[in-house]
């Protein structure tokens, strides 16, 4: 229950401040255009398509590009979340509130996921806007929906994380940013010949898991893999601020 | 069993940062209905006391119990009890007044029409009722610090523990918030830090002068009002001889002091020569002007005690 009202509380104040609606026109302008571009292409494929669906094309590409987008804005939004309430001495107010730590960390994370939700929702409208008239796979969106979720979901627990590690919201992003971007690019190296263990490597990074529920698969074993990635954050935090209390 | 009128009751905490000892082995008792003010100077070990009294730091040793509940053990029963302010009020500027009195008492697990009903008697008390749908930032400090102790009451905590409420303010805000925390003082116990000894006097029942992370004092402040005084000192326009004033019954000893219309007379102990002075400059005419005894203000306590501080930084 407390929980929940640090998160209805942190979701009031995601949408007070400017910054959650101007990267959700952001999101939508620059999704709107590759959607378009994408449309486009499809539309001018020999064939209609050249034997993929509109699902293939449109839905995976849009979604593709959309992880690149979330890779970008996420530490924006989670930046605040720890580092200003240091800052501002508000910190103290939950600190010092007959409230767990981890019922405050809970909260904030569920009122990011909160944001996350309504930014997926005006996200879907693009894809779904081809229901009347292809046969779009419905499955196939919503599969794509649930990775960016899960995705973002992970985004948002890492960047909880480093927000709890300083009181300087721009650092948090900073830092944040360049480690998604790490766990996003350790495939890289795991398709480097001659590296050890190079098959856990790439099943390590964050992206690996997403490209098959984009493509419509929904293995177990990768929605796994994303709330253990989430735990582990959403844990480490809770960790990091005890430790701040000794 | 513990004794029901004991609220707070802190026992040889300690805090480290480092090699520095912020807080060194200080206990502290808070008794239902008592104001104490915790004075000391600046980086004395006040808001670290505060804090590890509230949970938000954890003493390197020592235990803090509210109500008879450990901090340690059961943080969350024993924060019920508590309402704290700390030095920087912690506001969230973005919303209203009536959001977030309503986030906060939800946060201290009131519901429904208890929440309406609380929001609506802390605003009463701390005088936000006209600001009630105003953003927070937009309004002054002294507001702020309102939303701030409003906050703090919300859950009408027995025990309710304030850092430098007034730092920041100014004089006429101080006032308000000074009458404000007298008023709780009333229904709740308060602990309140100040450096500021008037604040001190003008509304705690009880003082302690922290120092160096040590406690140094800790007495009713009535124990600095109306302590014994052994000299008084009376101004005379026209003096007698010194051989004189010794006589007056109750006198020990007289000195002049320099400018030669002032005297330290030293009392006998247990006596008050006050009016036998004052009768005896009228009849000699002797043009008395200012008679009072000398009683060791709460300023001179601070200043002794806390001298030493001074005298490290300069070393």
């Amino acid at each position: 229950m407390n929980t929940l009202i640090i998160a209805r509380a942190e979701l009031r104040r995601i949408f007070l401040s400017p910054l959650a609606w101007a990267v959700l026109a952001v999101v939508q302008v620059l999704l709107g255009f590759i959607f378009v571009n994408v449309l486009f292409d499809f539309i001018n494929q020999p064939g209609f398509g050249g034997g993929f669906g509109a699902s293939d094309v449109v839905v995976g590409q849009v979604f593709g590009f959309a992880t690149i987008l979330v890779l970008l804005i996420m530490p924006l939004m989670t930046m605040r979340l720890f580092a200003e309430e240091r800052k501002s001495g508000t910190l103290n107010l939950l600190l010092s509130a007959p409230v767990s730590l981890t019922e405050i960390v809970l909260g904030k994370f569920l009122g990011v996921l909160g944001f996350i939700v309504v930014l997926l929702a005006v996200t879907a409208l693009m894809p779904l806007a081809l229901l009347p008239t292809t046969d779009l796979d419905v499955g196939r969106v919503a599969a794509g929906l649930l990775g960016l979720l899960l995705l973002m979901g992970s985004f948002a627990a890492a960047g909880l994380f480093v927000s709890s590690l300083t009181r300087e919201p721009t650092i948090a992003a900073v830092a944040s940013f360049g480690l998604l971007l790490l766990i996003w690019l350790v495939n890289i190296l795991g398709y480097q010949d001659g590296v050890p263990f190079a098959e856990v490597i790439r099943y390590l990074s964050l992206i690996e898991h997403y490209e098959s529920l984009r493509r419509g698969v929904f293995n177990t074993a990768d929605i796994a893999y994303y709330a253990l990635f989430t735990a582990l954050f959403l844990g480490l935090t809770v960790q990091r601020l005890d430790l701040e209390r000794q | 069993m513990t004794d029901p009128d004991i609220l707070i009751e802190a026992h040889g905490l300690t805090r480290r940062y480092g090699h520095q000892h912020a807080v060194q082995n200080l206990s502290l008792t808070l008794r239902k209905g008592e104001v104490l003010g915790l004075l000391g100077p600046n980086g004395a070990g006040k808001s670290t006391t505060m804090k590890m009294l509230t949970g938000t730091l954890k003493p390197n040793a020592g235990t803090v119990a509210i109500k008879g509940v450990s901090m340690a053990d059961a943080p969350k029963a024993a924060k019920q009890s508590l309402g704290y302010l700390p030095e920087q009020p912690p506001v969230y500027g973005e919303l209203t007044v009536d959001e977030f009195l309503d986030f906060a008492a939800g946060l201290h697990g009131m519901r429904g029409a208890q929440r309406k009903q609380a929001v609506a008697s802390a605003k009463r008390d701390c005088g936000l009722e006209e600001v009630s749908k105003r953003l927070i930032s937009n309004l002054s400090k002294g507001y702020q610090q309102r939303v701030g102790l409003a906050q703090a009451i919300i859950h009408r905590p027995p025990v309710i523990i304030l850092d430098e409420p007034t730092v920041g303010l100014d004089p006429i805000q101080i006032r308000e918030i000074r009458s404000l925390i007298a008023d709780l003082g009333r229904n709740h116990s308060v602990i309140l830090s100040s450096h500021i000894l008037p604040e001190i006097q003008a509304v705690c029942s009880r003082v302690m002068i922290i120092s160096r992370g040590r406690a140094v004092y800790d007495e009713p402040l009535t124990a600095t009002e109306h302590a014994r005084f052994d000299t008084v000192e009376v101004a005379l326009r026209q003096p007698p001889p010194l051989a004189q004033l010794r006589d007056i019954a109750g006198v020990a000893e007289v000195q002049a002091l320099p400018g030669g219309a002032r005297f330290a007379v030293r009392v006998q102990p247990g006596q008050d020569p006050r009016e036998a002075l004052a009768s005896a400059a009228a009849q000699g005419h002797w043009g008395l002007f200012e008679l009072r005894a000398v009683t060791r203000s709460l300023e001179d306590i601070f200043v002794e005690l806390t001298s030493g501080d001074a005298l490290g930084v300069a070393a």
